[in-house]
C-alpha cells in the first residue's frame, strides 16, 4: 500500500513561556540571555527546605489562555510533582498539573483547504521549566545553567484531530498568532519560548483504530514540524509495509540529516511516579477572577480577521496580513478611524508603510507619526495636494523625522501645481519646441502623447497635477 | 543552684531583672556541654562564637533598654534540620556533610529577630527519619535520664540537650511523633503545633504534608513562650495558615475545670507497658480530681494510622530526598564514570539504610500500577482518620493518651527489627495525618526512674487550649524539677 493508503493521525503538545517578569515559584527574573545561573535563587536551585509560592499571574495567563481556547476554567485544579532525575531538573522533580489541569476541553479553529476545521484541545496545564545541560563545555565538563529553572510555561495538548503535517502546521501558527495576541507568550521559536512536540502515527484509510504512536521531541520551526510530521509518516508508513510493528517511542528531529531518530522507547521510559505536590495547595479559581478575565479578553485574530474583511471591506489577503500581529491590525484601525477609503489605506499599509518597516528595522510601536497625520498625508494625495509619488517621499520623512505631512510638503516644496494658468504656459512652450512630433499625433500617431506628458512633467519638476497636464494637452493637440 | 536549671522564662525574668547577663547564660551552657555532652552527645555542632555575639549583642539591647522579645537572650539549641546561614546542616546526614546554607530558615530568622543566641545544631535521625536518634549517620544521642538509652527520635538530640540542661529549650520537627516522643522519653515538653501554624521554609523537609516544627522545653510555661515567637503566618511557605496566633501564655494558668477530655478506647489496647498504662491512668485520675469530665470517645481508623503513614511519609520522602543527586551541593561520588553512575554512588553512599529504606518503600508506593492500591488508598484512609477526630471534637476539648507505649528503650534494642521501632509511633502519628495539635508533658516515672509522658491532642490552632490542659497537671505534680541523673 502507498502512502495515500494511510490515514496519519497527529496531535501536537504546545509548549509556551509565559511573559511574566519572575518565574513561577520564586521571584527569580525570566530574562533571557543572562550569565548563567545569574537568574537564580534558593528557590529554583532546590536548595534543602526551599518552598514553591506561586505566582499569580501565570494563573492569570492559564485563565485568559484556557478562556480564548473555549476551554473550561477549573475552580480547582492540583498541582502535582513529575519524579525524575536529570541534572537541570534541580529538585528531583518537576513541579507541573498533571490529572486535574486548570483548562480543560477546548476549541481552536484552522484554515484547511476544504475549509475551515476545528482542533479540540485536550487540556491546558501549567508547569515549570527545567534548566539546561551545556555538554562538553570546558574541557569536556558538562556544565548547568538553571537561569530557565521555574520559568513559567503553559503547555496546551490537542486532541489527535490533525490529519497532515500541513494541518499541524496551521495549528501550531494559529496558537501562536493567539498566544501572542492574548500577550501571554512571545512566539518566539528560536529562543524556545515557543516549541511543541508531536504524537503521530498512521492507520489504513477507513480504519477507526488508530495506530501505535511515536512522540516527536522539541521541534522549534513550522518547518521542521512539517518536515519531521511528514518523514514520520513516510517511516511508519515503510515499518508497516515491510511487515513491521511500529513501537511507541520517543523520537527527535535530526535537523541535519532530514530524519527523526530514537531516543528511547516505552520500555525504559521513565515512570515518573506523579503525585500530588504536597508543599502546594490546591489551586482554587474564583467566579470572579474568571469573569474578569473573560471581560479583558481582547479580539483573537481569527475574529478580527472577519471583520475586517466585514467591516471594512477588504480583501482576505490584506485582512490576514493587517490583522496578523495585533500592534499593525490597532494601528491599521486608528488610522481608519480618521481615514475613510479602508483600501486605500490598506494600500499604503502593505506597501509604504511595511517596506519602510522592515527597512529600517522599527517595531510599530516607535513610529513617530500618529495615525492622523498619516490620514492628513492620504487625503492630500486624494485633493491632489501632492502627488501619489511625492506623497511617498513624505511618508519616508515622517517615518524618519515625525514631522507633520503639511511641514515636510511646504518645506520641500512638493506641493503639486494646479494652477491651470502656469501648466497651459509650460504646455503651450513643448508643443512650441517639439512640432514635429505634434505632426506626428495629429496624424494620428497617438502613441506619442506620453512623451508630452512626460516633457511637461519633467519641465514642471513632478509636481505637475497630471490629471491637468492630461487635460491641457488633450485639449491642445487635438485643437 | 547552676544558671542553667533555671526555666527559660527565670531566666529571661532574671536577665530583665539584669542581675544576669546573656553572656554569662550562654556561657553556662558552653561549659554545660563542655561537661555532660560527651555522654550524651546532643550536639553535632556547636557555634560558639556565633551565640556568644549573639549574646553579647542582646546584652547591649538590655542595656539600652530596648529588649526585642520576652525571651531575648535566652540561649536556644536547633535540631539539625533547620537551615542556619553559614552554620553547616545536615539533618544527620552524610550526604549534606559539610554543606553550609546560604540562607536562614524562617523560624531560625524569626529567633534570630527575637535575640536569641542559638548554641548549636543538635543531632537527629538521618533525614528525621528515625525513632531513636539511632539512624542520625553521625552517633546516637543519649537518653540523660539512663544514658544506655534512646532519647527517642527523630528530635532526640534536641530532647537531650534540654533535658541535660545544655540549652534551655529547643526546637524540633514532628512528622509522625518526633517532638512529643522524645520530650515523652526525657522529661520534658514537646508541642507539635496545627499544621501551618509555623512555617516550614528553610525546613529540611522529609514528609511536607506532615512536617510541622514545634517547641521543646523544659516546662509549659517555656513551651507557651518559644511557640509565641515562632507561630506567624509566612508568606514563603504556601501551606502556611494565614491565622493570627492567640497570646499562648496568657490562659495557661485557667485549669481543666469544665472542661471535657476525651480518652480513645483505641488507645489504651494491649501491649502498652504496665507501668506507662498506670502512670497514665493515674493522670487521667488526676485531671477528674482537678473538675475536668473524662468522656470516652472512639477513634475508629486508628488501627490504620501506622500503615497509612508508612505509605504516605516514604512517598513523599522518596520525591523530597530526590535532590540530594551530588550535583550542586553536599556530597558527590567523584570517581563516578558517568551520570548514572554519579548518582547511583552519591545515594549509595549518603544515605543510610533506614532512608534507603523508606525511599524504596516511597518509590514503590508511587509507582505505575501500585499508586491506586496504595498512596491513593492511603489517602482516603488518611480522610477517614480526620474524620474521626473531627467528630470526637464534637463531644469534647482535647484527648489524652500515652505519648509513647513504651518508656525510653534501650540503645540497640530496636535498630534491627524496623517494624517494631514504627510502632513507637503508634499514638502520635495519627495526629500528624489529621494535621491536629498535639504535646507531650511529663506525667511520671517508672520504678527504673525513666520519664513518662501524657500526649494531649486538640482542634485545630487550638494550641493554647492544649498549653492550659498540660499546665494544669504540671502544677500539681512538678515532675519538670527532677533532674536527669547526670553528674556534671
Ligand atoms: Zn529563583
Amino acid at each position: 500500500m502507498p502512502v495515500s493508503d494511510f490515514q496519519p493521525v497527529i496531535g501536537l503538545e504546545v509548549h509556551a513561556q509565559l511573559i511574566t517578569q519572575s518565574k513561577i515559584f520564586c521571584g527569580c527574573s525570566t530574562a533571557f540571555g543572562a550569565e548563567p545561573n545569574r537568574n537564580t535563587c534558593p528557590v529554583c536551585l532546590g536548595m534543602p527546605g526551599v518552598l514553591p509560592v506561586l505566582n499569580q499571574r501565570v494563573v492569570e495567563f492559564a485563565v485568559r489562555t484556557g478562556l480564548a481556547l473555549e476551554c473550561t476554567v477549573k475552580k480547582t485544579s492540583v498541582w502535582s510533582r513529575k519524579n525524575y532525575f536529570y541534572p537541570d531538573l534541580p529538585k528531583g522533580y518537576q513541579i507541573t498539573q498533571y490529572d486535574l489541569p486548570i483548562c480543560e476541553h477546548g476549541r481552536l479553529v484552522i484554515d484547511t483547504p476544504q475549509g475551515e476545521k476545528v482542533i479540540r484541545v485536550l487540556r491546558i496545564h501549567m508547569e515549570e521549566d527545567a534548566g539546561k545541560n551545556v555538554h562538553d563545555a570546558g574541557g569536556g565538563q558538562s556544565l548547568v545553567d538553571l537561569n530557565r529553572a521555574g520559568v513559567p510555561l503553559l503547555e496546551i495538548v490537542s486532541e489527535p484531530d490533525l490529519r497532515d503535517a500541513d494541518e499541524a502546521v496551521e495549528y501550531l501558527k494559529a496558537m501562536r498568532d493567539v498566544l501572542v495576541y492574548l500577550g501571554v507568550n512571545d512566539g518566539n521559536l528560536e529562543e524556545g519560548s515557543f516549541r511543541c512536540d508531536a504524537n503521530v502515527s498512521v492507520m489504513p484509510k477507513g480504519s477507526s483504530t488508530y495506530g501505535q504512536r511515536c512522540e516527536l521531541k522539541n521541534l522549534n520551526s513550522f518547518r521542521f514540524l512539517k518536515q519531521a510530521v511528514e518523514y514520520e509518516i513516510s517511516r511508519q508508513v515503510d515499518v508497516i509495509e515491510s511487515g513491521g510493528k511500529v513501537i511507541q517511542e520517543t523520537r527527535l528531529w535530526d535537523v541535519n540529516q532530514g530524519v527523526t531518530r530514537s531516543m528511547r522507547s516505552k520500555e525504559e521510559a521513565h515512570d515518573y511516579r506523579y503525585f500530588p505536590e504536597p508543599d502546594l495547595p490546591p489551586l482554587h479559581v474564583s467566579d470572579a477572577a474568571i469573569d474578569a478575565a473573560a471581560k479583558a479578553l481582547p479580539e483573537l485574530p481569527r475574529a478580527k480577521l472577519q471583520r475586517f474583511t466585514s467591516q471594512y471591506g477588504l480583501p482576505a489577503y490584506d485582512a490576514r496580513i493587517l490583522t496578523a500581529e495585533r500592534p499593525l491590525a490597532d494601528y491599521f484601525e486608528a488610522c481608519a478611524a480618521h481615514y475613510a477609503d479602508a483600501k486605500k489605506l490598506s494600500n499604503w499599509f502593505l506597501g509604504e508603510l511595511m517596506r519602510l518597516l522592515k527597512e529600517e528595522g522599527t517595531p510599530l510601536s516607535a513610529l513617530r507619526f500618529t495615525p492622523a497625520q498619516l490620514a492628513e498625508l492620504l487625503g492630500a494625495v486624494d485633493k491632489g495636494t501632492v502627488s501619489a509619488n511625492a506623497g511617498k517621499d513624505v511618508l519616508g520623512e515622517m517615518f524618519r523625522t515625525g514631522k507633520a505631512p503639511s511641514d515636510i510638503i511646504a518645506e520641500k516644496g512638493l506641493a503639486q501645481v494646479s494652477d491651470t494658468g502656469a501648466i497651459e504656459a509650460v504646455v503651450d512652450d513643448i508643443l512650441a519646441k517639439n512640432a514635429g512630433e505634434v505632426e506626428k499625433y495629429r496624424a494620428g500617431k497617438t502613441q506619442v502623447f506620453g512623451f508630452f506628458v512626460g516633457q511637461v512633467m519633467r519641465a514642471m519638476k513632478g509636481k505637475g497635477n497630471p490629471t491637468l497636464v492630461n487635460e491641457l494637452l488633450k485639449k491642445k493637440l487635438g485643437g | 543552684m547552676q544558671l542553667t536549671d533555671l526555666t527559660m522564662l527565670e531566666l529571661a525574668a532574671k536577665l530583665a531583672g539584669r542581675t544576669v547577663s546573656s553572656e554569662e547564660a550562654t556561657r553556662a551552657c558552653l561549659e554545660r556541654i563542655r561537661q555532660v555532652d560527651p555522654k550524651v552527645r546532643a550536639f553535632l555542632r556547636v557555634d560558639e562564637e556565633g551565640a556568644l555575639a549573639a549574646a553579647r549583642a542582646s546584652d547591649a539591647r538590655r542595656k539600652a533598654g530596648s529588649p526585642a522579645s520576652a525571651l531575648d537572650g535566652v540561649p536556644l539549641g536547633l535540631k539539625d534540620i533547620f537551615l542556619t546561614e553559614g552554620v553547616e546542616t545536615t539533618a544527620g546526614s552524610r550526604i549534606l556533610e559539610g554543606f553550609v546554607p546560604p540562607y536562614d530558615a524562617t523560624v531560625v530568622r524569626l529567633l534570630k529577630e527575637a535575640g536569641l543566641p542559638l548554641v548549636g545544631k543538635l543531632n537527629m535521625d538521618e533525614f528525621a527519619m528515625g525513632s531513636s536518634n539511632e539512624s542520625s549517620a553521625y552517633f546516637p544521642s543519649h537518653n540523660p535520664y539512663d544514658l544506655s538509652r534512646t532519647p527517642g527520635g527523630s528530635s532526640g538530640g534536641s530532647a537531650a540537650a534540654v533535658a541535660a540542661r545544655e540549652v534551655f529549650g529547643a526546637l524540633g520537627t514532628d512528622t509522625g511523633g518526633s517532638i512529643r516522643q522524645p520530650a515523652a522519653f526525657t522529661n520534658t515538653v514537646g508541642l507539635k503545633p496545627t499544621y501551618g501554624r509555623v512555617s516550614r521554609y528553610g525546613v529540611i523537609a522529609y514528609a511536607s504534608s506532615l512536617d510541622q516544627p514545634g517547641p521543646m522545653a523544659r516546662t509549659v510555661a517555656d513551651t507557651a513562650a518559644l511557640l509565641q515567637l515562632i507561630a506567624r503566618h509566612d508568606a514563603q511557605d504556601a501551606t502556611s495558615a494565614a491565622v493570627e496566633a492567640p497570646d499562648y501564655s496568657a490562659d495557661l494558668e485557667g485549669g481543666v475545670r469544665g472542661l471535657k477530655l476525651g480518652v480513645p478506647r483505641e488507645y489504651f489496647t494491649e501491649g502498652m507497658d504496665p507501668e506507662v498504662e498506670a502512670s497514665i491512668r493515674e493522670t487521667l485520675r488526676e485531671y477528674e480530681r482537678l473538675g475536668a469530665t473524662l468522656v470516652d470517645v472512639s477513634l475508629p481508623h486508628t488501627k490504620y494510622a501506622l500503615a497509612t503513614y508508612y505509605l504516605l511519609a516514604p512517598a513523599e520522602a522518596s520525591s523530597n530526598l530526590a535532590r540530594y543527586d551530588g550535583i550542586r551541593y553536599g556530597q558527590r561520588a567523584k570517581d563516578a564514570r558517568g551520570l548514572k553512575e554519579l548518582y547511583a554512588l552519591t545515594r549509595e553512599r549518603g544515605f543510610g539504610p533506614e532512608v534507603k529504606r523508606r525511599i524504596m518503600l516511597g518509590t514503590y508506593a508511587l509507582s505505575a500500577g501500585y499508586y491506586d492500591a496504595y498512596y491513593l488508598r492511603a489517602q482516603k484512609v488518611r480522610t477517614l482518620i480526620r474524620e474521626d477526630f473531627t467528630k470526637a471534637f464534637q463531644q469534647v476539648d482535647a484527648v489524652l493518651s500515652p505519648t509513647s507505649p513504651v518508656p525510653a528503650f534501650k540503645l540497640g534494642e530496636k535498630v534491627d527489627d524496623p517494624l517494631s521501632m514504627y510502632l513507637m509511633d503508634v499514638f502520635t502519628l495519627p495526629c500528624n495525618l489529621a494535621g491536629l495539635p498535639g504535646l507531650s508533658v511529663p506525667c511520671g516515672f517508672t520504678k527504673a526512674g525513666l520519664p513518662v509522658g501524657l500526649q494531649v491532642l486538640g482542634r485545630p490552632f487550638d494550641e493554647a487550649r492544649l498549653l492550659r490542659i498540660a499546665r494544669a497537671f504540671e502544677r500539681e505534680h512538678d515532675f519538670f524539677l527532677r533532674p536527669a541523673p547526670l553528674q556534671g
